[in-house]
């Protein structure tokens, strides 16, 4: 965990992504950029493309042009393991677990620990999984043993956290990850997603509830239809600004953008974001 | 007891099964007692919950052996039990190799007549080529991996669904082997060594020493697993357990060497006895394919697979070379059944892998408790199912009914079992436990 960069510079850098499915545009030209040191809280309406995005930074989708920038380097994601092998962790919105193995096997699934005789290493991985969902305040799982299928939701959700966090990455990007927990659960996840950009990760949360981006997040970045709709500090916006981003696409008062760098990304792409409005 | 107290449980409430002992059971006896009274119960909760692994085809062997040695008193004689093993021999392996296609949630059809293809190949290159006998096997087993990484290849490349393809390979082997041997055809097979597959014994002590193997390297590999895991502060199988399986498998190894090493010959010249060959080269497949699927990254990836394609495909796993490697696996375990049928035959004809090869094998599979879902079996199913339709084949071939009503009641098996596969994944599914 030594090897973060410098609190506030960027990590993961997106620029101009953009992606279709057949005729249907869902990204349109994404700039986004996940500083290290802090949790950055990407908001949108249902079918804004964030999830889209998200897999196109794992590399389960590949974008059609864009530059894709880790550390300031180009990279080429295009493959699920290129993305891990850069340090990426991602808890999908679409639960990424296999129900016939169980939590252990999933929190390891592509990376298990070998030992003697190229064979698993059961033990060490199941005592590692055992501490990741200690921390995790996991209470109601009955075995580290049981099947995934036989899990609540709210608990395949924490095993997908807590597969996602088990590894030394530089980036963990959580999608929707509160959706299906319960209060203590939520307040804990939270409470990591903190953690970890206080120990100096790039965090990147997928959120509807308001309430939490505005608790935890320190950047606030709004999708509206395929667009960066703004790019804010989360210190100089408040709800009903941030709502007013979701649902009609319009960037806050200029006086509330953070600096000057961000506030021409954010007026360029609201600029475009009122043209497709009008084209609509 | 210690295993489930010292069971670094993630639950810091009592939740651990079985720790509240009811009342009812006797609490005052030795220490080991309840985690064996655990592990009954947790059983039966499992098969409750859907789970019912290898019990219906245990249960199904028991029944028909019952029932065939009350109506035919030749079914238990010694050469009939050695008879068991040999016939059922070639259908087990090629088993064992579908359940690699099985756990991907796809099927192979031409399996049966893959190990008729590699059959012929062996039988051609022994006896019209003067080819060694081990040139001749190794030919074989190529062909088969050849075959799995055409099908493989169709499947998972190119994404023709493996129905399709498989049945398409069917016909064409069909013909294949029609063409190497000619209608009509027989070659016949001299070679020593491949006649001994099928049709040559260990010497009893051989038997013995193959027995002392099996049970210690079972028991050894149990306790080893159990100590690391205690070792490491994790729940770990209790001793007793442990002491329970390996005296369970030493009783019914010891009773089966020693039902093979009874005298089989009807006449004084020759004499017929010891452990057919055919049961250490299972023994060794069954071995290392449990530990490919069970101790390595590879099996847990094709697990993975079969139980969710995209989670293997995030997890940085590649899909297609998995499901691709299991087609090879298959095909290259159907040349090996090929050839184990080609032995006991000492000869291939142009069905060789035909009629009810293929039907039986993926009987052998479903009835041992794989799932035709994907995600779900293991090899040691394949070998309990290949004794049922063994089972069945030879207890109705002595009771003397005709090849018809056999096909019929091997088809109604594997009807049955597919429905309990069905069946107890509906219940599995209400029960969370798939
Ligand atoms: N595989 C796909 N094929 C075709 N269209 C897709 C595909 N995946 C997503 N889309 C479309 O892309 C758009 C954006 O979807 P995406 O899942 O990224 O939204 P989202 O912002 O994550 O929404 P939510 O808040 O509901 O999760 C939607 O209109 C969706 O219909
Ligand atoms: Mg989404």
């Amino acid at each position: 965990m030594s090897d973060h960069p410098p609190p506030g510079t960027p990590v993961l850098e997106l620029r101009g992504v953009h992606k279709s499915f057949g005729p249907v545009e869902v990204l349109n030209g994404i700039d986004f950029a996940a500083n290290a040191g802090e949790v950055t809280a990407l908001v949108g309406d249902n079918g804004a493309g964030k999830s889209t995005l998200v897999k196109c930074i794992g590399g389960i989708y590949s974008m059609d042009s864009g530059a894709y920038l880790f550390k300031g380097q180009p990279v080429s994601v295009h493959l699920p393991k290129d993305a891990a092998a850069l340090g990426i962790e991602i808890v999908y919105q679409d639960l990424a677990l296999a129900d016939n193995l169980d939590i252990v096997q999933n929190m390891f699934l592509g990376r298990e620990k070998r030992g003697r005789f190229a064979a698993l290493d059961e033990a060490s991985m199941e005592k590692e999984a055992a501490k990741t969902l200690a921390g995790l305040s996991v209470r109601t799982v009955k075995s580290l043993r049981q099947r995934v299928a036989s899990l609540s939701g709210g608990q395949r959700q924490t095993v997908a956290i807590a597969k996602a966090v088990l590894w030394n990455s530089t980036v963990v990007i959580l999608d929707e990850p509160t959706a299906a927990l319960g209060v203590a659960q939520t307040e804990q996840v939270l409470q990591l997603v903190r953690t970890l950009a206080d120990q100096g990760l790039a965090v990147v949360l997928i959120s509807h509830n308001m309430r939490d981006v505005i608790q935890v997040s320190d950047r606030i970045c709004a999708l509206y239809l395929g667009r960066v709709a703004a790019d804010v500090r989360t210190a100089d916006v408040t709800v009903s600004d941030v709502i007013q981003m979701i649902t009609t696409g319009a960037p806050p008062d200029k006086k509330t953008v953070a600096n000057g760098a961000e506030g021409d990304t954010v007026a360029a792409s609201g600029a475009v974001a009122a043209t497709s409005g009008g084209s609509a | 007891m210690s295993a489930t107290e010292v069971a670094p449980n993630l639950s810091k409430e009592p939740a651990a099964p079985g720790t509240p002992a009811p009342a009812g059971t006797e609490s005052t006896v030795q220490v080991e007692s309840p985690s064996l009274v655990d592990y009954g119960r947790e059983y039966i909760s499992k098969v409750r919950g859907g789970d019912m692994g290898a019990l219906p085809a245990i249960l199904g062997l028991l029944v028909l052996c019952v029932a065939f040695a009350i109506l035919r008193s030749r079914f238990v004689s010694a050469i009939n039990f050695a008879n068991l093993f040999t016939q059922g021999a070639a259908v087990t392996v090629i088993a064992m190799g579908l359940v690699f296609v099985l756990l991907l949630g796809e099927i192979d059809l031409s399996a049966g007549f893959a190990s008729g293809v590699c059959a012929a190949v062996m039988a051609t290159l022994t006896a019209e080529h003067g080819q060694p006998w081990w040139v001749s096997i190794l030919a074989g087993l190529g062909t088969g991996v050849v075959i799995g990484l055409v099908l493989g290849f169709l499947v998972a490349r190119v994404g023709i669904p493996s129905f399709v393809v498989t049945l398409a390979a069917f016909l064409a082997f069909q013909g294949t082997v029609l063409l190497i041997i000619g209608n009509g055809g027989n070659i016949s097979i001299r070679d020593e060594t491949i006649v001994a597959i099928s049709n040559k014994n260990l010497p009893t002590y051989g038997g013995w020493i193959l027995f002392a193997v099996v049970v210690l390297g079972f028991g050894a590999s149990q306790l080893m697993r159990s100590a690391t895991r205690r070792r490491g502060g994790l729940q770990a199988d209790p001793f007793s357990v442990i002491a329970v399986r390996t005296g369970a498998l030493a009783v019914l190894a010891g009773l089966a060497v020693y039902a093979l090493n009874l005298q089989r010959s009807r006449t004084a010249i020759v004499s017929l006895k010891g452990v057919p060959i055919v049961i250490p080269i299972i023994l060794v497949l069954v071995v290392v394919g449990t530990y490919v699927l069970n101790r390595t990254s590879y099996g847990r990836h094709i697990y993975a697979v079969g139980g969710n394609a995209e989670a293997a495909r995030r997890a940085g796993i590649n899909v297609v070379r998995i499901r691709i490697s299991c087609f090879v696996i298959c095909s290259a375990m159907a040349a090996v059944g090929g050839i184990i049928a080609a032995s006991r035959a000492t000869s291939v004809d142009p069905n060789a892998g035909g009629s009810n090869t293929l039907l039986y094998a993926v009987g052998a599979a479903v009835i041992g408790g794989t799932s035709l879902f994907g995600g779900k079996g293991r090899i040691i199913d394949a070998v309990l199912g290949g004794a049922v339709v063994a089972v069945i084949d030879n207890g109705m071939g002595l009771m003397g009914y005709s090849a018809g009503t056999k096909f019929i009641v091997t088809g109604c098996v594997l009807a049955v079992a597919a429905s309990v596969d069905a069946l107890s994944r509906k219940r599995a599914a209400s029960t969370g436990r798939i």
